[in-house]
C-alpha cells in the first residue's frame, strides 16, 4: 500500500491529525468548488423558475427569497423562523422522539441481530416471525398503533422504533454473518471459549456493518417519524409541514423541509462519528488506502 | 530437543456429501510426521490438501481413518471432528490477524484467553517475542497499517506464544511476491531454529517446499494421497544460497515430473483453488 | 419440496409462528378472560402503571387472529378489495420503474464523470435526508393531479436508494476490468456497455430490492394521507393503504389487520419478482 505524500506515518497520528490531513486534501482538490457550482445551479434554478420566469407549474410554489426572508425574519409572518421559540420547540420534539425510538431500537435490535447471526437455533425459532412482520410497511401500522396505544405520543415513537428496530437487527445479523470464518477459526485455535469468541471476534468484527445499519436505521426512523407526525401528531417537524400546507402557509413548508434535512443529516453524521470513534482501526486502514 | 508434535495420519478418507454427490477429497492417505520436522505438502490446486489440514486442525470431519498426535487421538471414525486447540495452531492463507486489535494485542490473545498468563506477563512475553522476530516497531499498529509480509510474521509469533506442538500453515505465502517470499522463508527458518515446533506446511510451490522442508510429500490430484515422498538431505541451518546449490537443483529434477503430472491432471479436470 | 418438509429447521420456524399466533390470540381476548374477580389485583396494577385496566396493554386492544381470518374470508370475495391490490401494485411498479429509468442513468453519469459527481452529488446528498413524505405538500401544490403527486413521491423514495446503489456498484468495479477492455481496444461506449453496465448490475439488483421496500412504504403512506386528508379532493384514493384507512375510520379493526397483512404479502411478492428478474439479468453471479 503506497502512502500519499505527506500522509501521516503509521502509528504516529492522533485522530485530530488524521482529520486535519483529510480536510486539507479535500480543500486542495476541485471538489469544494464543484460543490458550490452544484448548489448555485440548484438554488439558481429554483429562484429563477418561481420568481423571475414564473414557469407554469412553478408559479404557485414558495420562492427562494420568500422562504429565506421568512426563515431569517425576527418577526415572521407565519410564526416560524430561527428567531421564534416555537421553531425550536418543534425541532426538539421531533429530535426527542427519534432519540427515544433510535436508542430503544438499538438496545433491542443489536442483541437480537447478534443472536440471529451467531446462534443457529435462535435464528430458526425467531427469524420466521421476524421476516413475517418485517415486510409490513411501518405506516400500515398507523391505525393499529393508534388503537394499541392510548397516547398518540407513544404511538408515534412506536412507529419510528419499529422501522429502526428491523433495520438494525437485520444489518447486525448480516454483519455477524459476514465475518470471515478464518477469524473465528483462528480464535478457536488459540483456545478461546465460545463466549470469548463472541466477545472478542464476533462483536468487533460485526461493528462496521452494525454502524452502517445504525446510519440506515436513524434515517429510517426519521422517515417513519415524519409520516407518523403528519398523520397524527401535535408538534414536530412533520406536523409543521402538514399543517403549513393545510393552512396555506407555503414558505413554512419549505422551512420545515429544510430543517428536517439539516437535522436528519446531523443525527446521521453523529452516528457515523460515533462509529469512527469506536473503530479507530478501520479509520486508519481506510485513510492509508485513500484512493 | 522436544519429542512433541508427532502427527500420525492413518488411512484417512474424506468424502463430501456421502449421501449425494459423494466427492472424495482424501483417499486413504497415510503419513507420519516426526516431532520437530518441517513436512511440506505439495500438490495442485483443489486436490484436497487443505482438507487434510482442516481435519488435523479440527475444522472439518473425516469419514474414516485416524489422526493421532503424540499418542492422543485427535479424530477418528467414531469421533470424526477434532477439537481445535492451541497445541496445533493454523496460520491462514489470507492471514487471520484480528484487524480490530493492535499487533501486540493480537499476539497476547492466546495466553490471555486461556488464562495461562496474566495480562502483564503476556504483554512482556509478547514484546520479547516480537523483538526477537525483528518486529518491535509495529507493536502498537493495527494489522491493516503494516505490510502483508509483516502481518504473516506477527501471525506466526501469535501462534508461537502458545507454545504449540505443531504449526499448520496453509499456503501462507501464496499472496506474496517472490522477493518478499524469499525473505519470509528465511524469517520462518530463523524462527523455527529458535522454537523447534513441528511444521505442517501446504504449498503448491515446489521450490519453496524443497528449500524449507525436511521432507516433501507430493500429493496426487483429487482425491489426494501421497504420490511420492522426498527426503531433502540438504543440512539445516539453510540460507538462500541453497537455492542455487547443486543438490537443490538435483532434488527439483527428481520431483518435477511427478508434480507436473499431477498439475496437468488437475488442470484438465478444471479444479478450482480451495 | 420433500427436503423442506424433512428439515427440522422448517418445523421450528412453523412452531414459533404458531406460538406467536397463540399468544396473540390469548392476548387479544384478554378483555374476556380478565373479567372474573380473580384478576382484580392485576387490573389494579395495570391501572397504576397508566394502562387501561380491563385488558392487557397493547395486545389487548388488537383484534384476535381468528377474528382477522373471519374478516379476511369476507373481504376475499369483495371485488373492491382486489381492486385495491391492483391499484397499489400499479403505483408501486410505475413509481419504481420511473425511478430506475431516471435513477440509473443519473447514477451512472455521476459515477463516470468526476466533474458531474462534484457538481451533482453534494446537492443530492443534501436533499436525501429530507424524507420523501415531507415532499407531499410541495408535490401536491406542484403537480396537477393527485395521482401524479403520489407518483412523484413514490419515485423519490426509490430514486435515492437506486442512485446510491448504482454509485456504489460502479465505484467498486475492479479497475482491472477497465484496463483489460482498453488494452483490447474498446471505445468509451464499448466500455460503458460491456464493463460498467454489467459491473453495476449486481448493485442495481440489490438496490432494487431495498428500493422496492421503500416504495411500498411511500405508496401506503401516500394512499393513507390522501385518504385521510380529505381536503385534497378527488373521489377515491384507492389502494391498500386507503383500504386500511377506511377500515380504521369505519371502525372495523379486523379489516385493518387484514389490510396490513395483505400489504406485507404484496411487498413480499414484488420483492421476490424483482429478485427473480435480477437473477435472470445476472446469471454469472450464480457460480459464486
Amino acid at each position: 500500500m503506497e502512502a500519499l505524500p505527506g500522509a501521516p506515518q503509521a502509528g504516529e497520528t492522533s485522530r485530530l491529525g488524521l482529520t486535519m490531513f483529510r480536510v486539507a486534501l479535500w480543500l486542495k482538490s476541485p471538489r469544494p468548488y464543484l460543490m458550490l457550482i452544484g448548489f448555485a445551479l440548484f438554488l439558481g434554478f429554483w429562484y429563477l423558475a418561481v420568481e423571475v420566469w414564473k414557469l407554469p407549474r412553478f408559479r404557485e410554489m414558495p420562492g427562494l427569497t420568500s422562504v429565506v426572508r421568512e426563515w431569517l425574519s425576527p418577526s415572521p409572518t407565519y410564526g416560524l423562523s430561527i428567531y421564534s421559540a416555537e421553531y425550536y420547540q418543534h425541532i426538539a420534539m421531533s429530535v426527542w422522539r427519534v432519540a427515544q425510538a433510535f436508542f430503544l431500537a438499538t438496545a433491542l435490535g443489536v442483541p437480537v441481530g447478534l443472536l440471529l447471526g451467531w446462534s443457529r437455533r435462535f435464528k430458526e425459532y425467531v427469524f420466521p416471525v421476524f421476516e413475517t412482520l418485517r415486510p409490513i410497511p411501518i405506516l400500515a401500522w398507523v391505525p393499529l398503533a393508534i388503537v394499541m396505544f392510548i397516547a398518540t405520543e407513544s404511538a408515534v415513537v412506536y412507529l419510528a422504533f419499529l422501522s429502526s428496530f428491523f433495520a438494525t437487527a437485520l444489518n447486525t445479523m448480516l454483519g455477524v454473518q459476514s465475518i470471515d470464518e478464518s477469524y473465528v477459526r483462528a480464535a478457536n485455535c488459540l483456545g478461546a471459549s465460545r463466549w470469548q469468541v463472541f466477545r472478542h471476534v464476533v462483536v468487533p468484527g460485526a461493528l462496521p456493518f452494525i454502524f452502517t445499519g445504525l446510519q440506515i436505521s436513524i434515517g429510517v426512523s426519521w422517515f417513519s417519524l415524519v409520516a407518523a407526525e403528519m398523520v397524527s401528531g401535535q408538534y414536530g417537524l412533520g406536523y409543521i409541514i402538514w399543517t403549513s400546507y393545510v393552512m396555506v402557509r407555503y414558505p413554512t413548508i419549505v422551512i420545515g423541509m429544510v430543517t428536517l434535512g439539516l437535522v436528519g443529516y446531523t443525527t446521521s453524521a453523529m452516528v457515523r462519528i460515533a462509529g469512527d470513534y469506536l473503530m479507530e482501526w478501520r479509520v486508519r486502514e481506510l485513510a492509508l488506502a485513500e484512493r | 530437543m522436544d519429542q512433541r508434535g508427532r502427527i500420525l495420519i492413518e488411512d484417512v478418507v474424506k468424502v463430501y456429501d456421502p449421501a449425494g454427490a459423494a466427492v472424495m477429497a482424501v483417499d486413504h492417505c497415510s503419513l507420519e510426521i516426526e516431532p520437530g520436522e518441517i513436512c511440506m505438502i505439495v500438490g495442485p490446486s483443489g486436490c484436497g490438501k487443505t482438507t487434510l489440514l482442516n481435519a488435523i486442525a479440527g475444522f472439518h470431519e473425516i469419514t474414516s481413518g485416524r489422526i493421532v498426535m503424540d499418542g492422543e487421538v485427535l479424530c477418528s471414525a467414531e469421533r470424526p471432528k477434532a477439537t481445535p486447540g492451541p497445541d496445533r495452531i493454523v496460520v491462514f492463507q489470507n492471514g487471520a490477524l484480528f484487524p480490530w486489535k493492535t499487533n501486540l494485542q493480537n499476539v497476547v490473545f492466546g495466553p490471555v484467553m486461556q488464562g495461562k498468563l496474566a495480562r502483564r506477563e503476556a504483554i512482556d512475553k509478547g514484546r520479547a517475542m516480537l523483538a526477537d522476530a525483528g518486529l518491535s516497531g509495529v507493536e502498537h499498529d493495527y494489522p491493516g497499517e503494516v505490510s502483508s509480509g509483516m502481518r504473516r510474521r506477527v501471525e506466526i509469533v501469535r501462534a508461537l506464544m502458545n507454545d504449540p506442538k505443531a504449526l499448520l500453515l496453509d499456503e501462507p505465502y501464496r499472496a506474496l511476491d517472490s522477493l518478499t517470499k524469499s525473505v519470509m522463508h528465511e524469517a520462518l527458518l530463523e524462527i523455527y531454529y529458535k522454537n523447534k515446533v513441528t511444521i505442517f506446511f501446504i504449498t503448491h510451490d515446489l521450490e519453496e517446499a524443497i528449500f524449507l522442508g525436511h521432507r516433501v510429500a507430493i500429493m496426487t490430484t483429487r482425491p489426494c494421497k501421497p504420490k511420492k515422498i522426498l527426503n531433502v538431505d540438504i543440512p539445516h541451518p539453510r540460507d538462500y544460497g541453497v537455492l542455487t546449490s547443486k543438490r537443490f537443483r538435483e532434488l527439483i529434477e527428481e520431483t518435477n515430473d511427478a508434480v507436473h503430472e499431477e498439475a496437468l491432471k488437475a488442470f484438465q479436470a478444471g479444479e478450482k483453488e480451495g | 419440496m420433500k427436503k423442506i418438509l424433512a428439515n427440522p429447521a422448517f418445523w421450528r420456524g412453523v412452531a414459533s409462528i404458531a406460538v406467536f399466533l397463540i399468544l396473540w390470540e390469548i392476548g387479544s381476548r384478554s378483555k374476556q378472560w380478565m373479567a372474573p374477580e380473580f384478576f382484580t389485583p392485576l387490573k389494579g396494577f395495570l391501572g397504576a402503571m397508566g394502562f387501561k385496566k380491563d385488558y392487557l396493554p397493547w395486545v389487548g386492544a388488537v383484534p384476535a387472529p381468528s377474528a382477522v381470518l373471519g374478516s379476511w374470508a369476507a373481504v376475499f370475495v369483495d371485488a373492491s378489495y382486489w381492486q385495491s391490490w391492483t391499484m397499489s401494485f400499479f403505483r408501486v411498479m410505475s413509481g419504481f420503474i420511473a425511478a430506475m429509468i431516471i435513477g440509473i442513468p443519473f447514477g451512472l453519469s455521476l459515477a463516470m464523470s468526476r466533474v458531474a459527481r462534484g457538481i451533482g452529488f453534494p446537492v443530492f446528498e443534501v436533499l436525501r435526508p429530507i424524507p420523501p413524505l415531507a415532499w407531499v405538500p410541495a408535490s401536491i401544490i406542484f403537480w396537477p393531479t393527485q395521482e401524479s403527486a403520489i407518483a412523484f413521491i413514490t419515485f423519490l423514495g426509490a430514486f435515492y436508494t437506486i442512485v446510491i446503489n448504482v454509485l456504489g456498484g460502479a465505484r467498486s468495479i475492479d479497475v482491472r476490468y477497465f484496463q483489460a477492455a482498453q488494452s483490447m481496444g474498446a471505445s468509451r461506449t464499448d466500455i460503458f456497455r460491456r464493463v460498467i453496465l454489467p459491473g453495476t448490475l449486481p448493485s442495481i439488483v440489490v438496490g432494487s430490492a431495498v428500493g422496492m421496500g421503500i416504495t411500498w412504504e411511500v405508496v401506503v403512506a401516500a394512499e393513507m394521507i390522501s385518504g385521510g386528508g380529505s381536503q385534497i379532493g378527488g373521489t377515491r384514493g384507492g389502494g391498500l393503504g386507503f383500504f386500511i384507512w377506511l377500515s380504521y375510520v369505519g371502525g372495523s379493526y379486523e379489516q385493518i389487520v387484514v389490510g396490513m397483512i395483505s400489504i406485507g404479502i404484496a411487498g413480499f411478492v414484488s420483492s421476490e419478482l424483482l429478485r427473480w428478474l435480477g437473477r435472470y439479468a445476472t446469471p454469472w453471479l450464480k457460480a459464486r
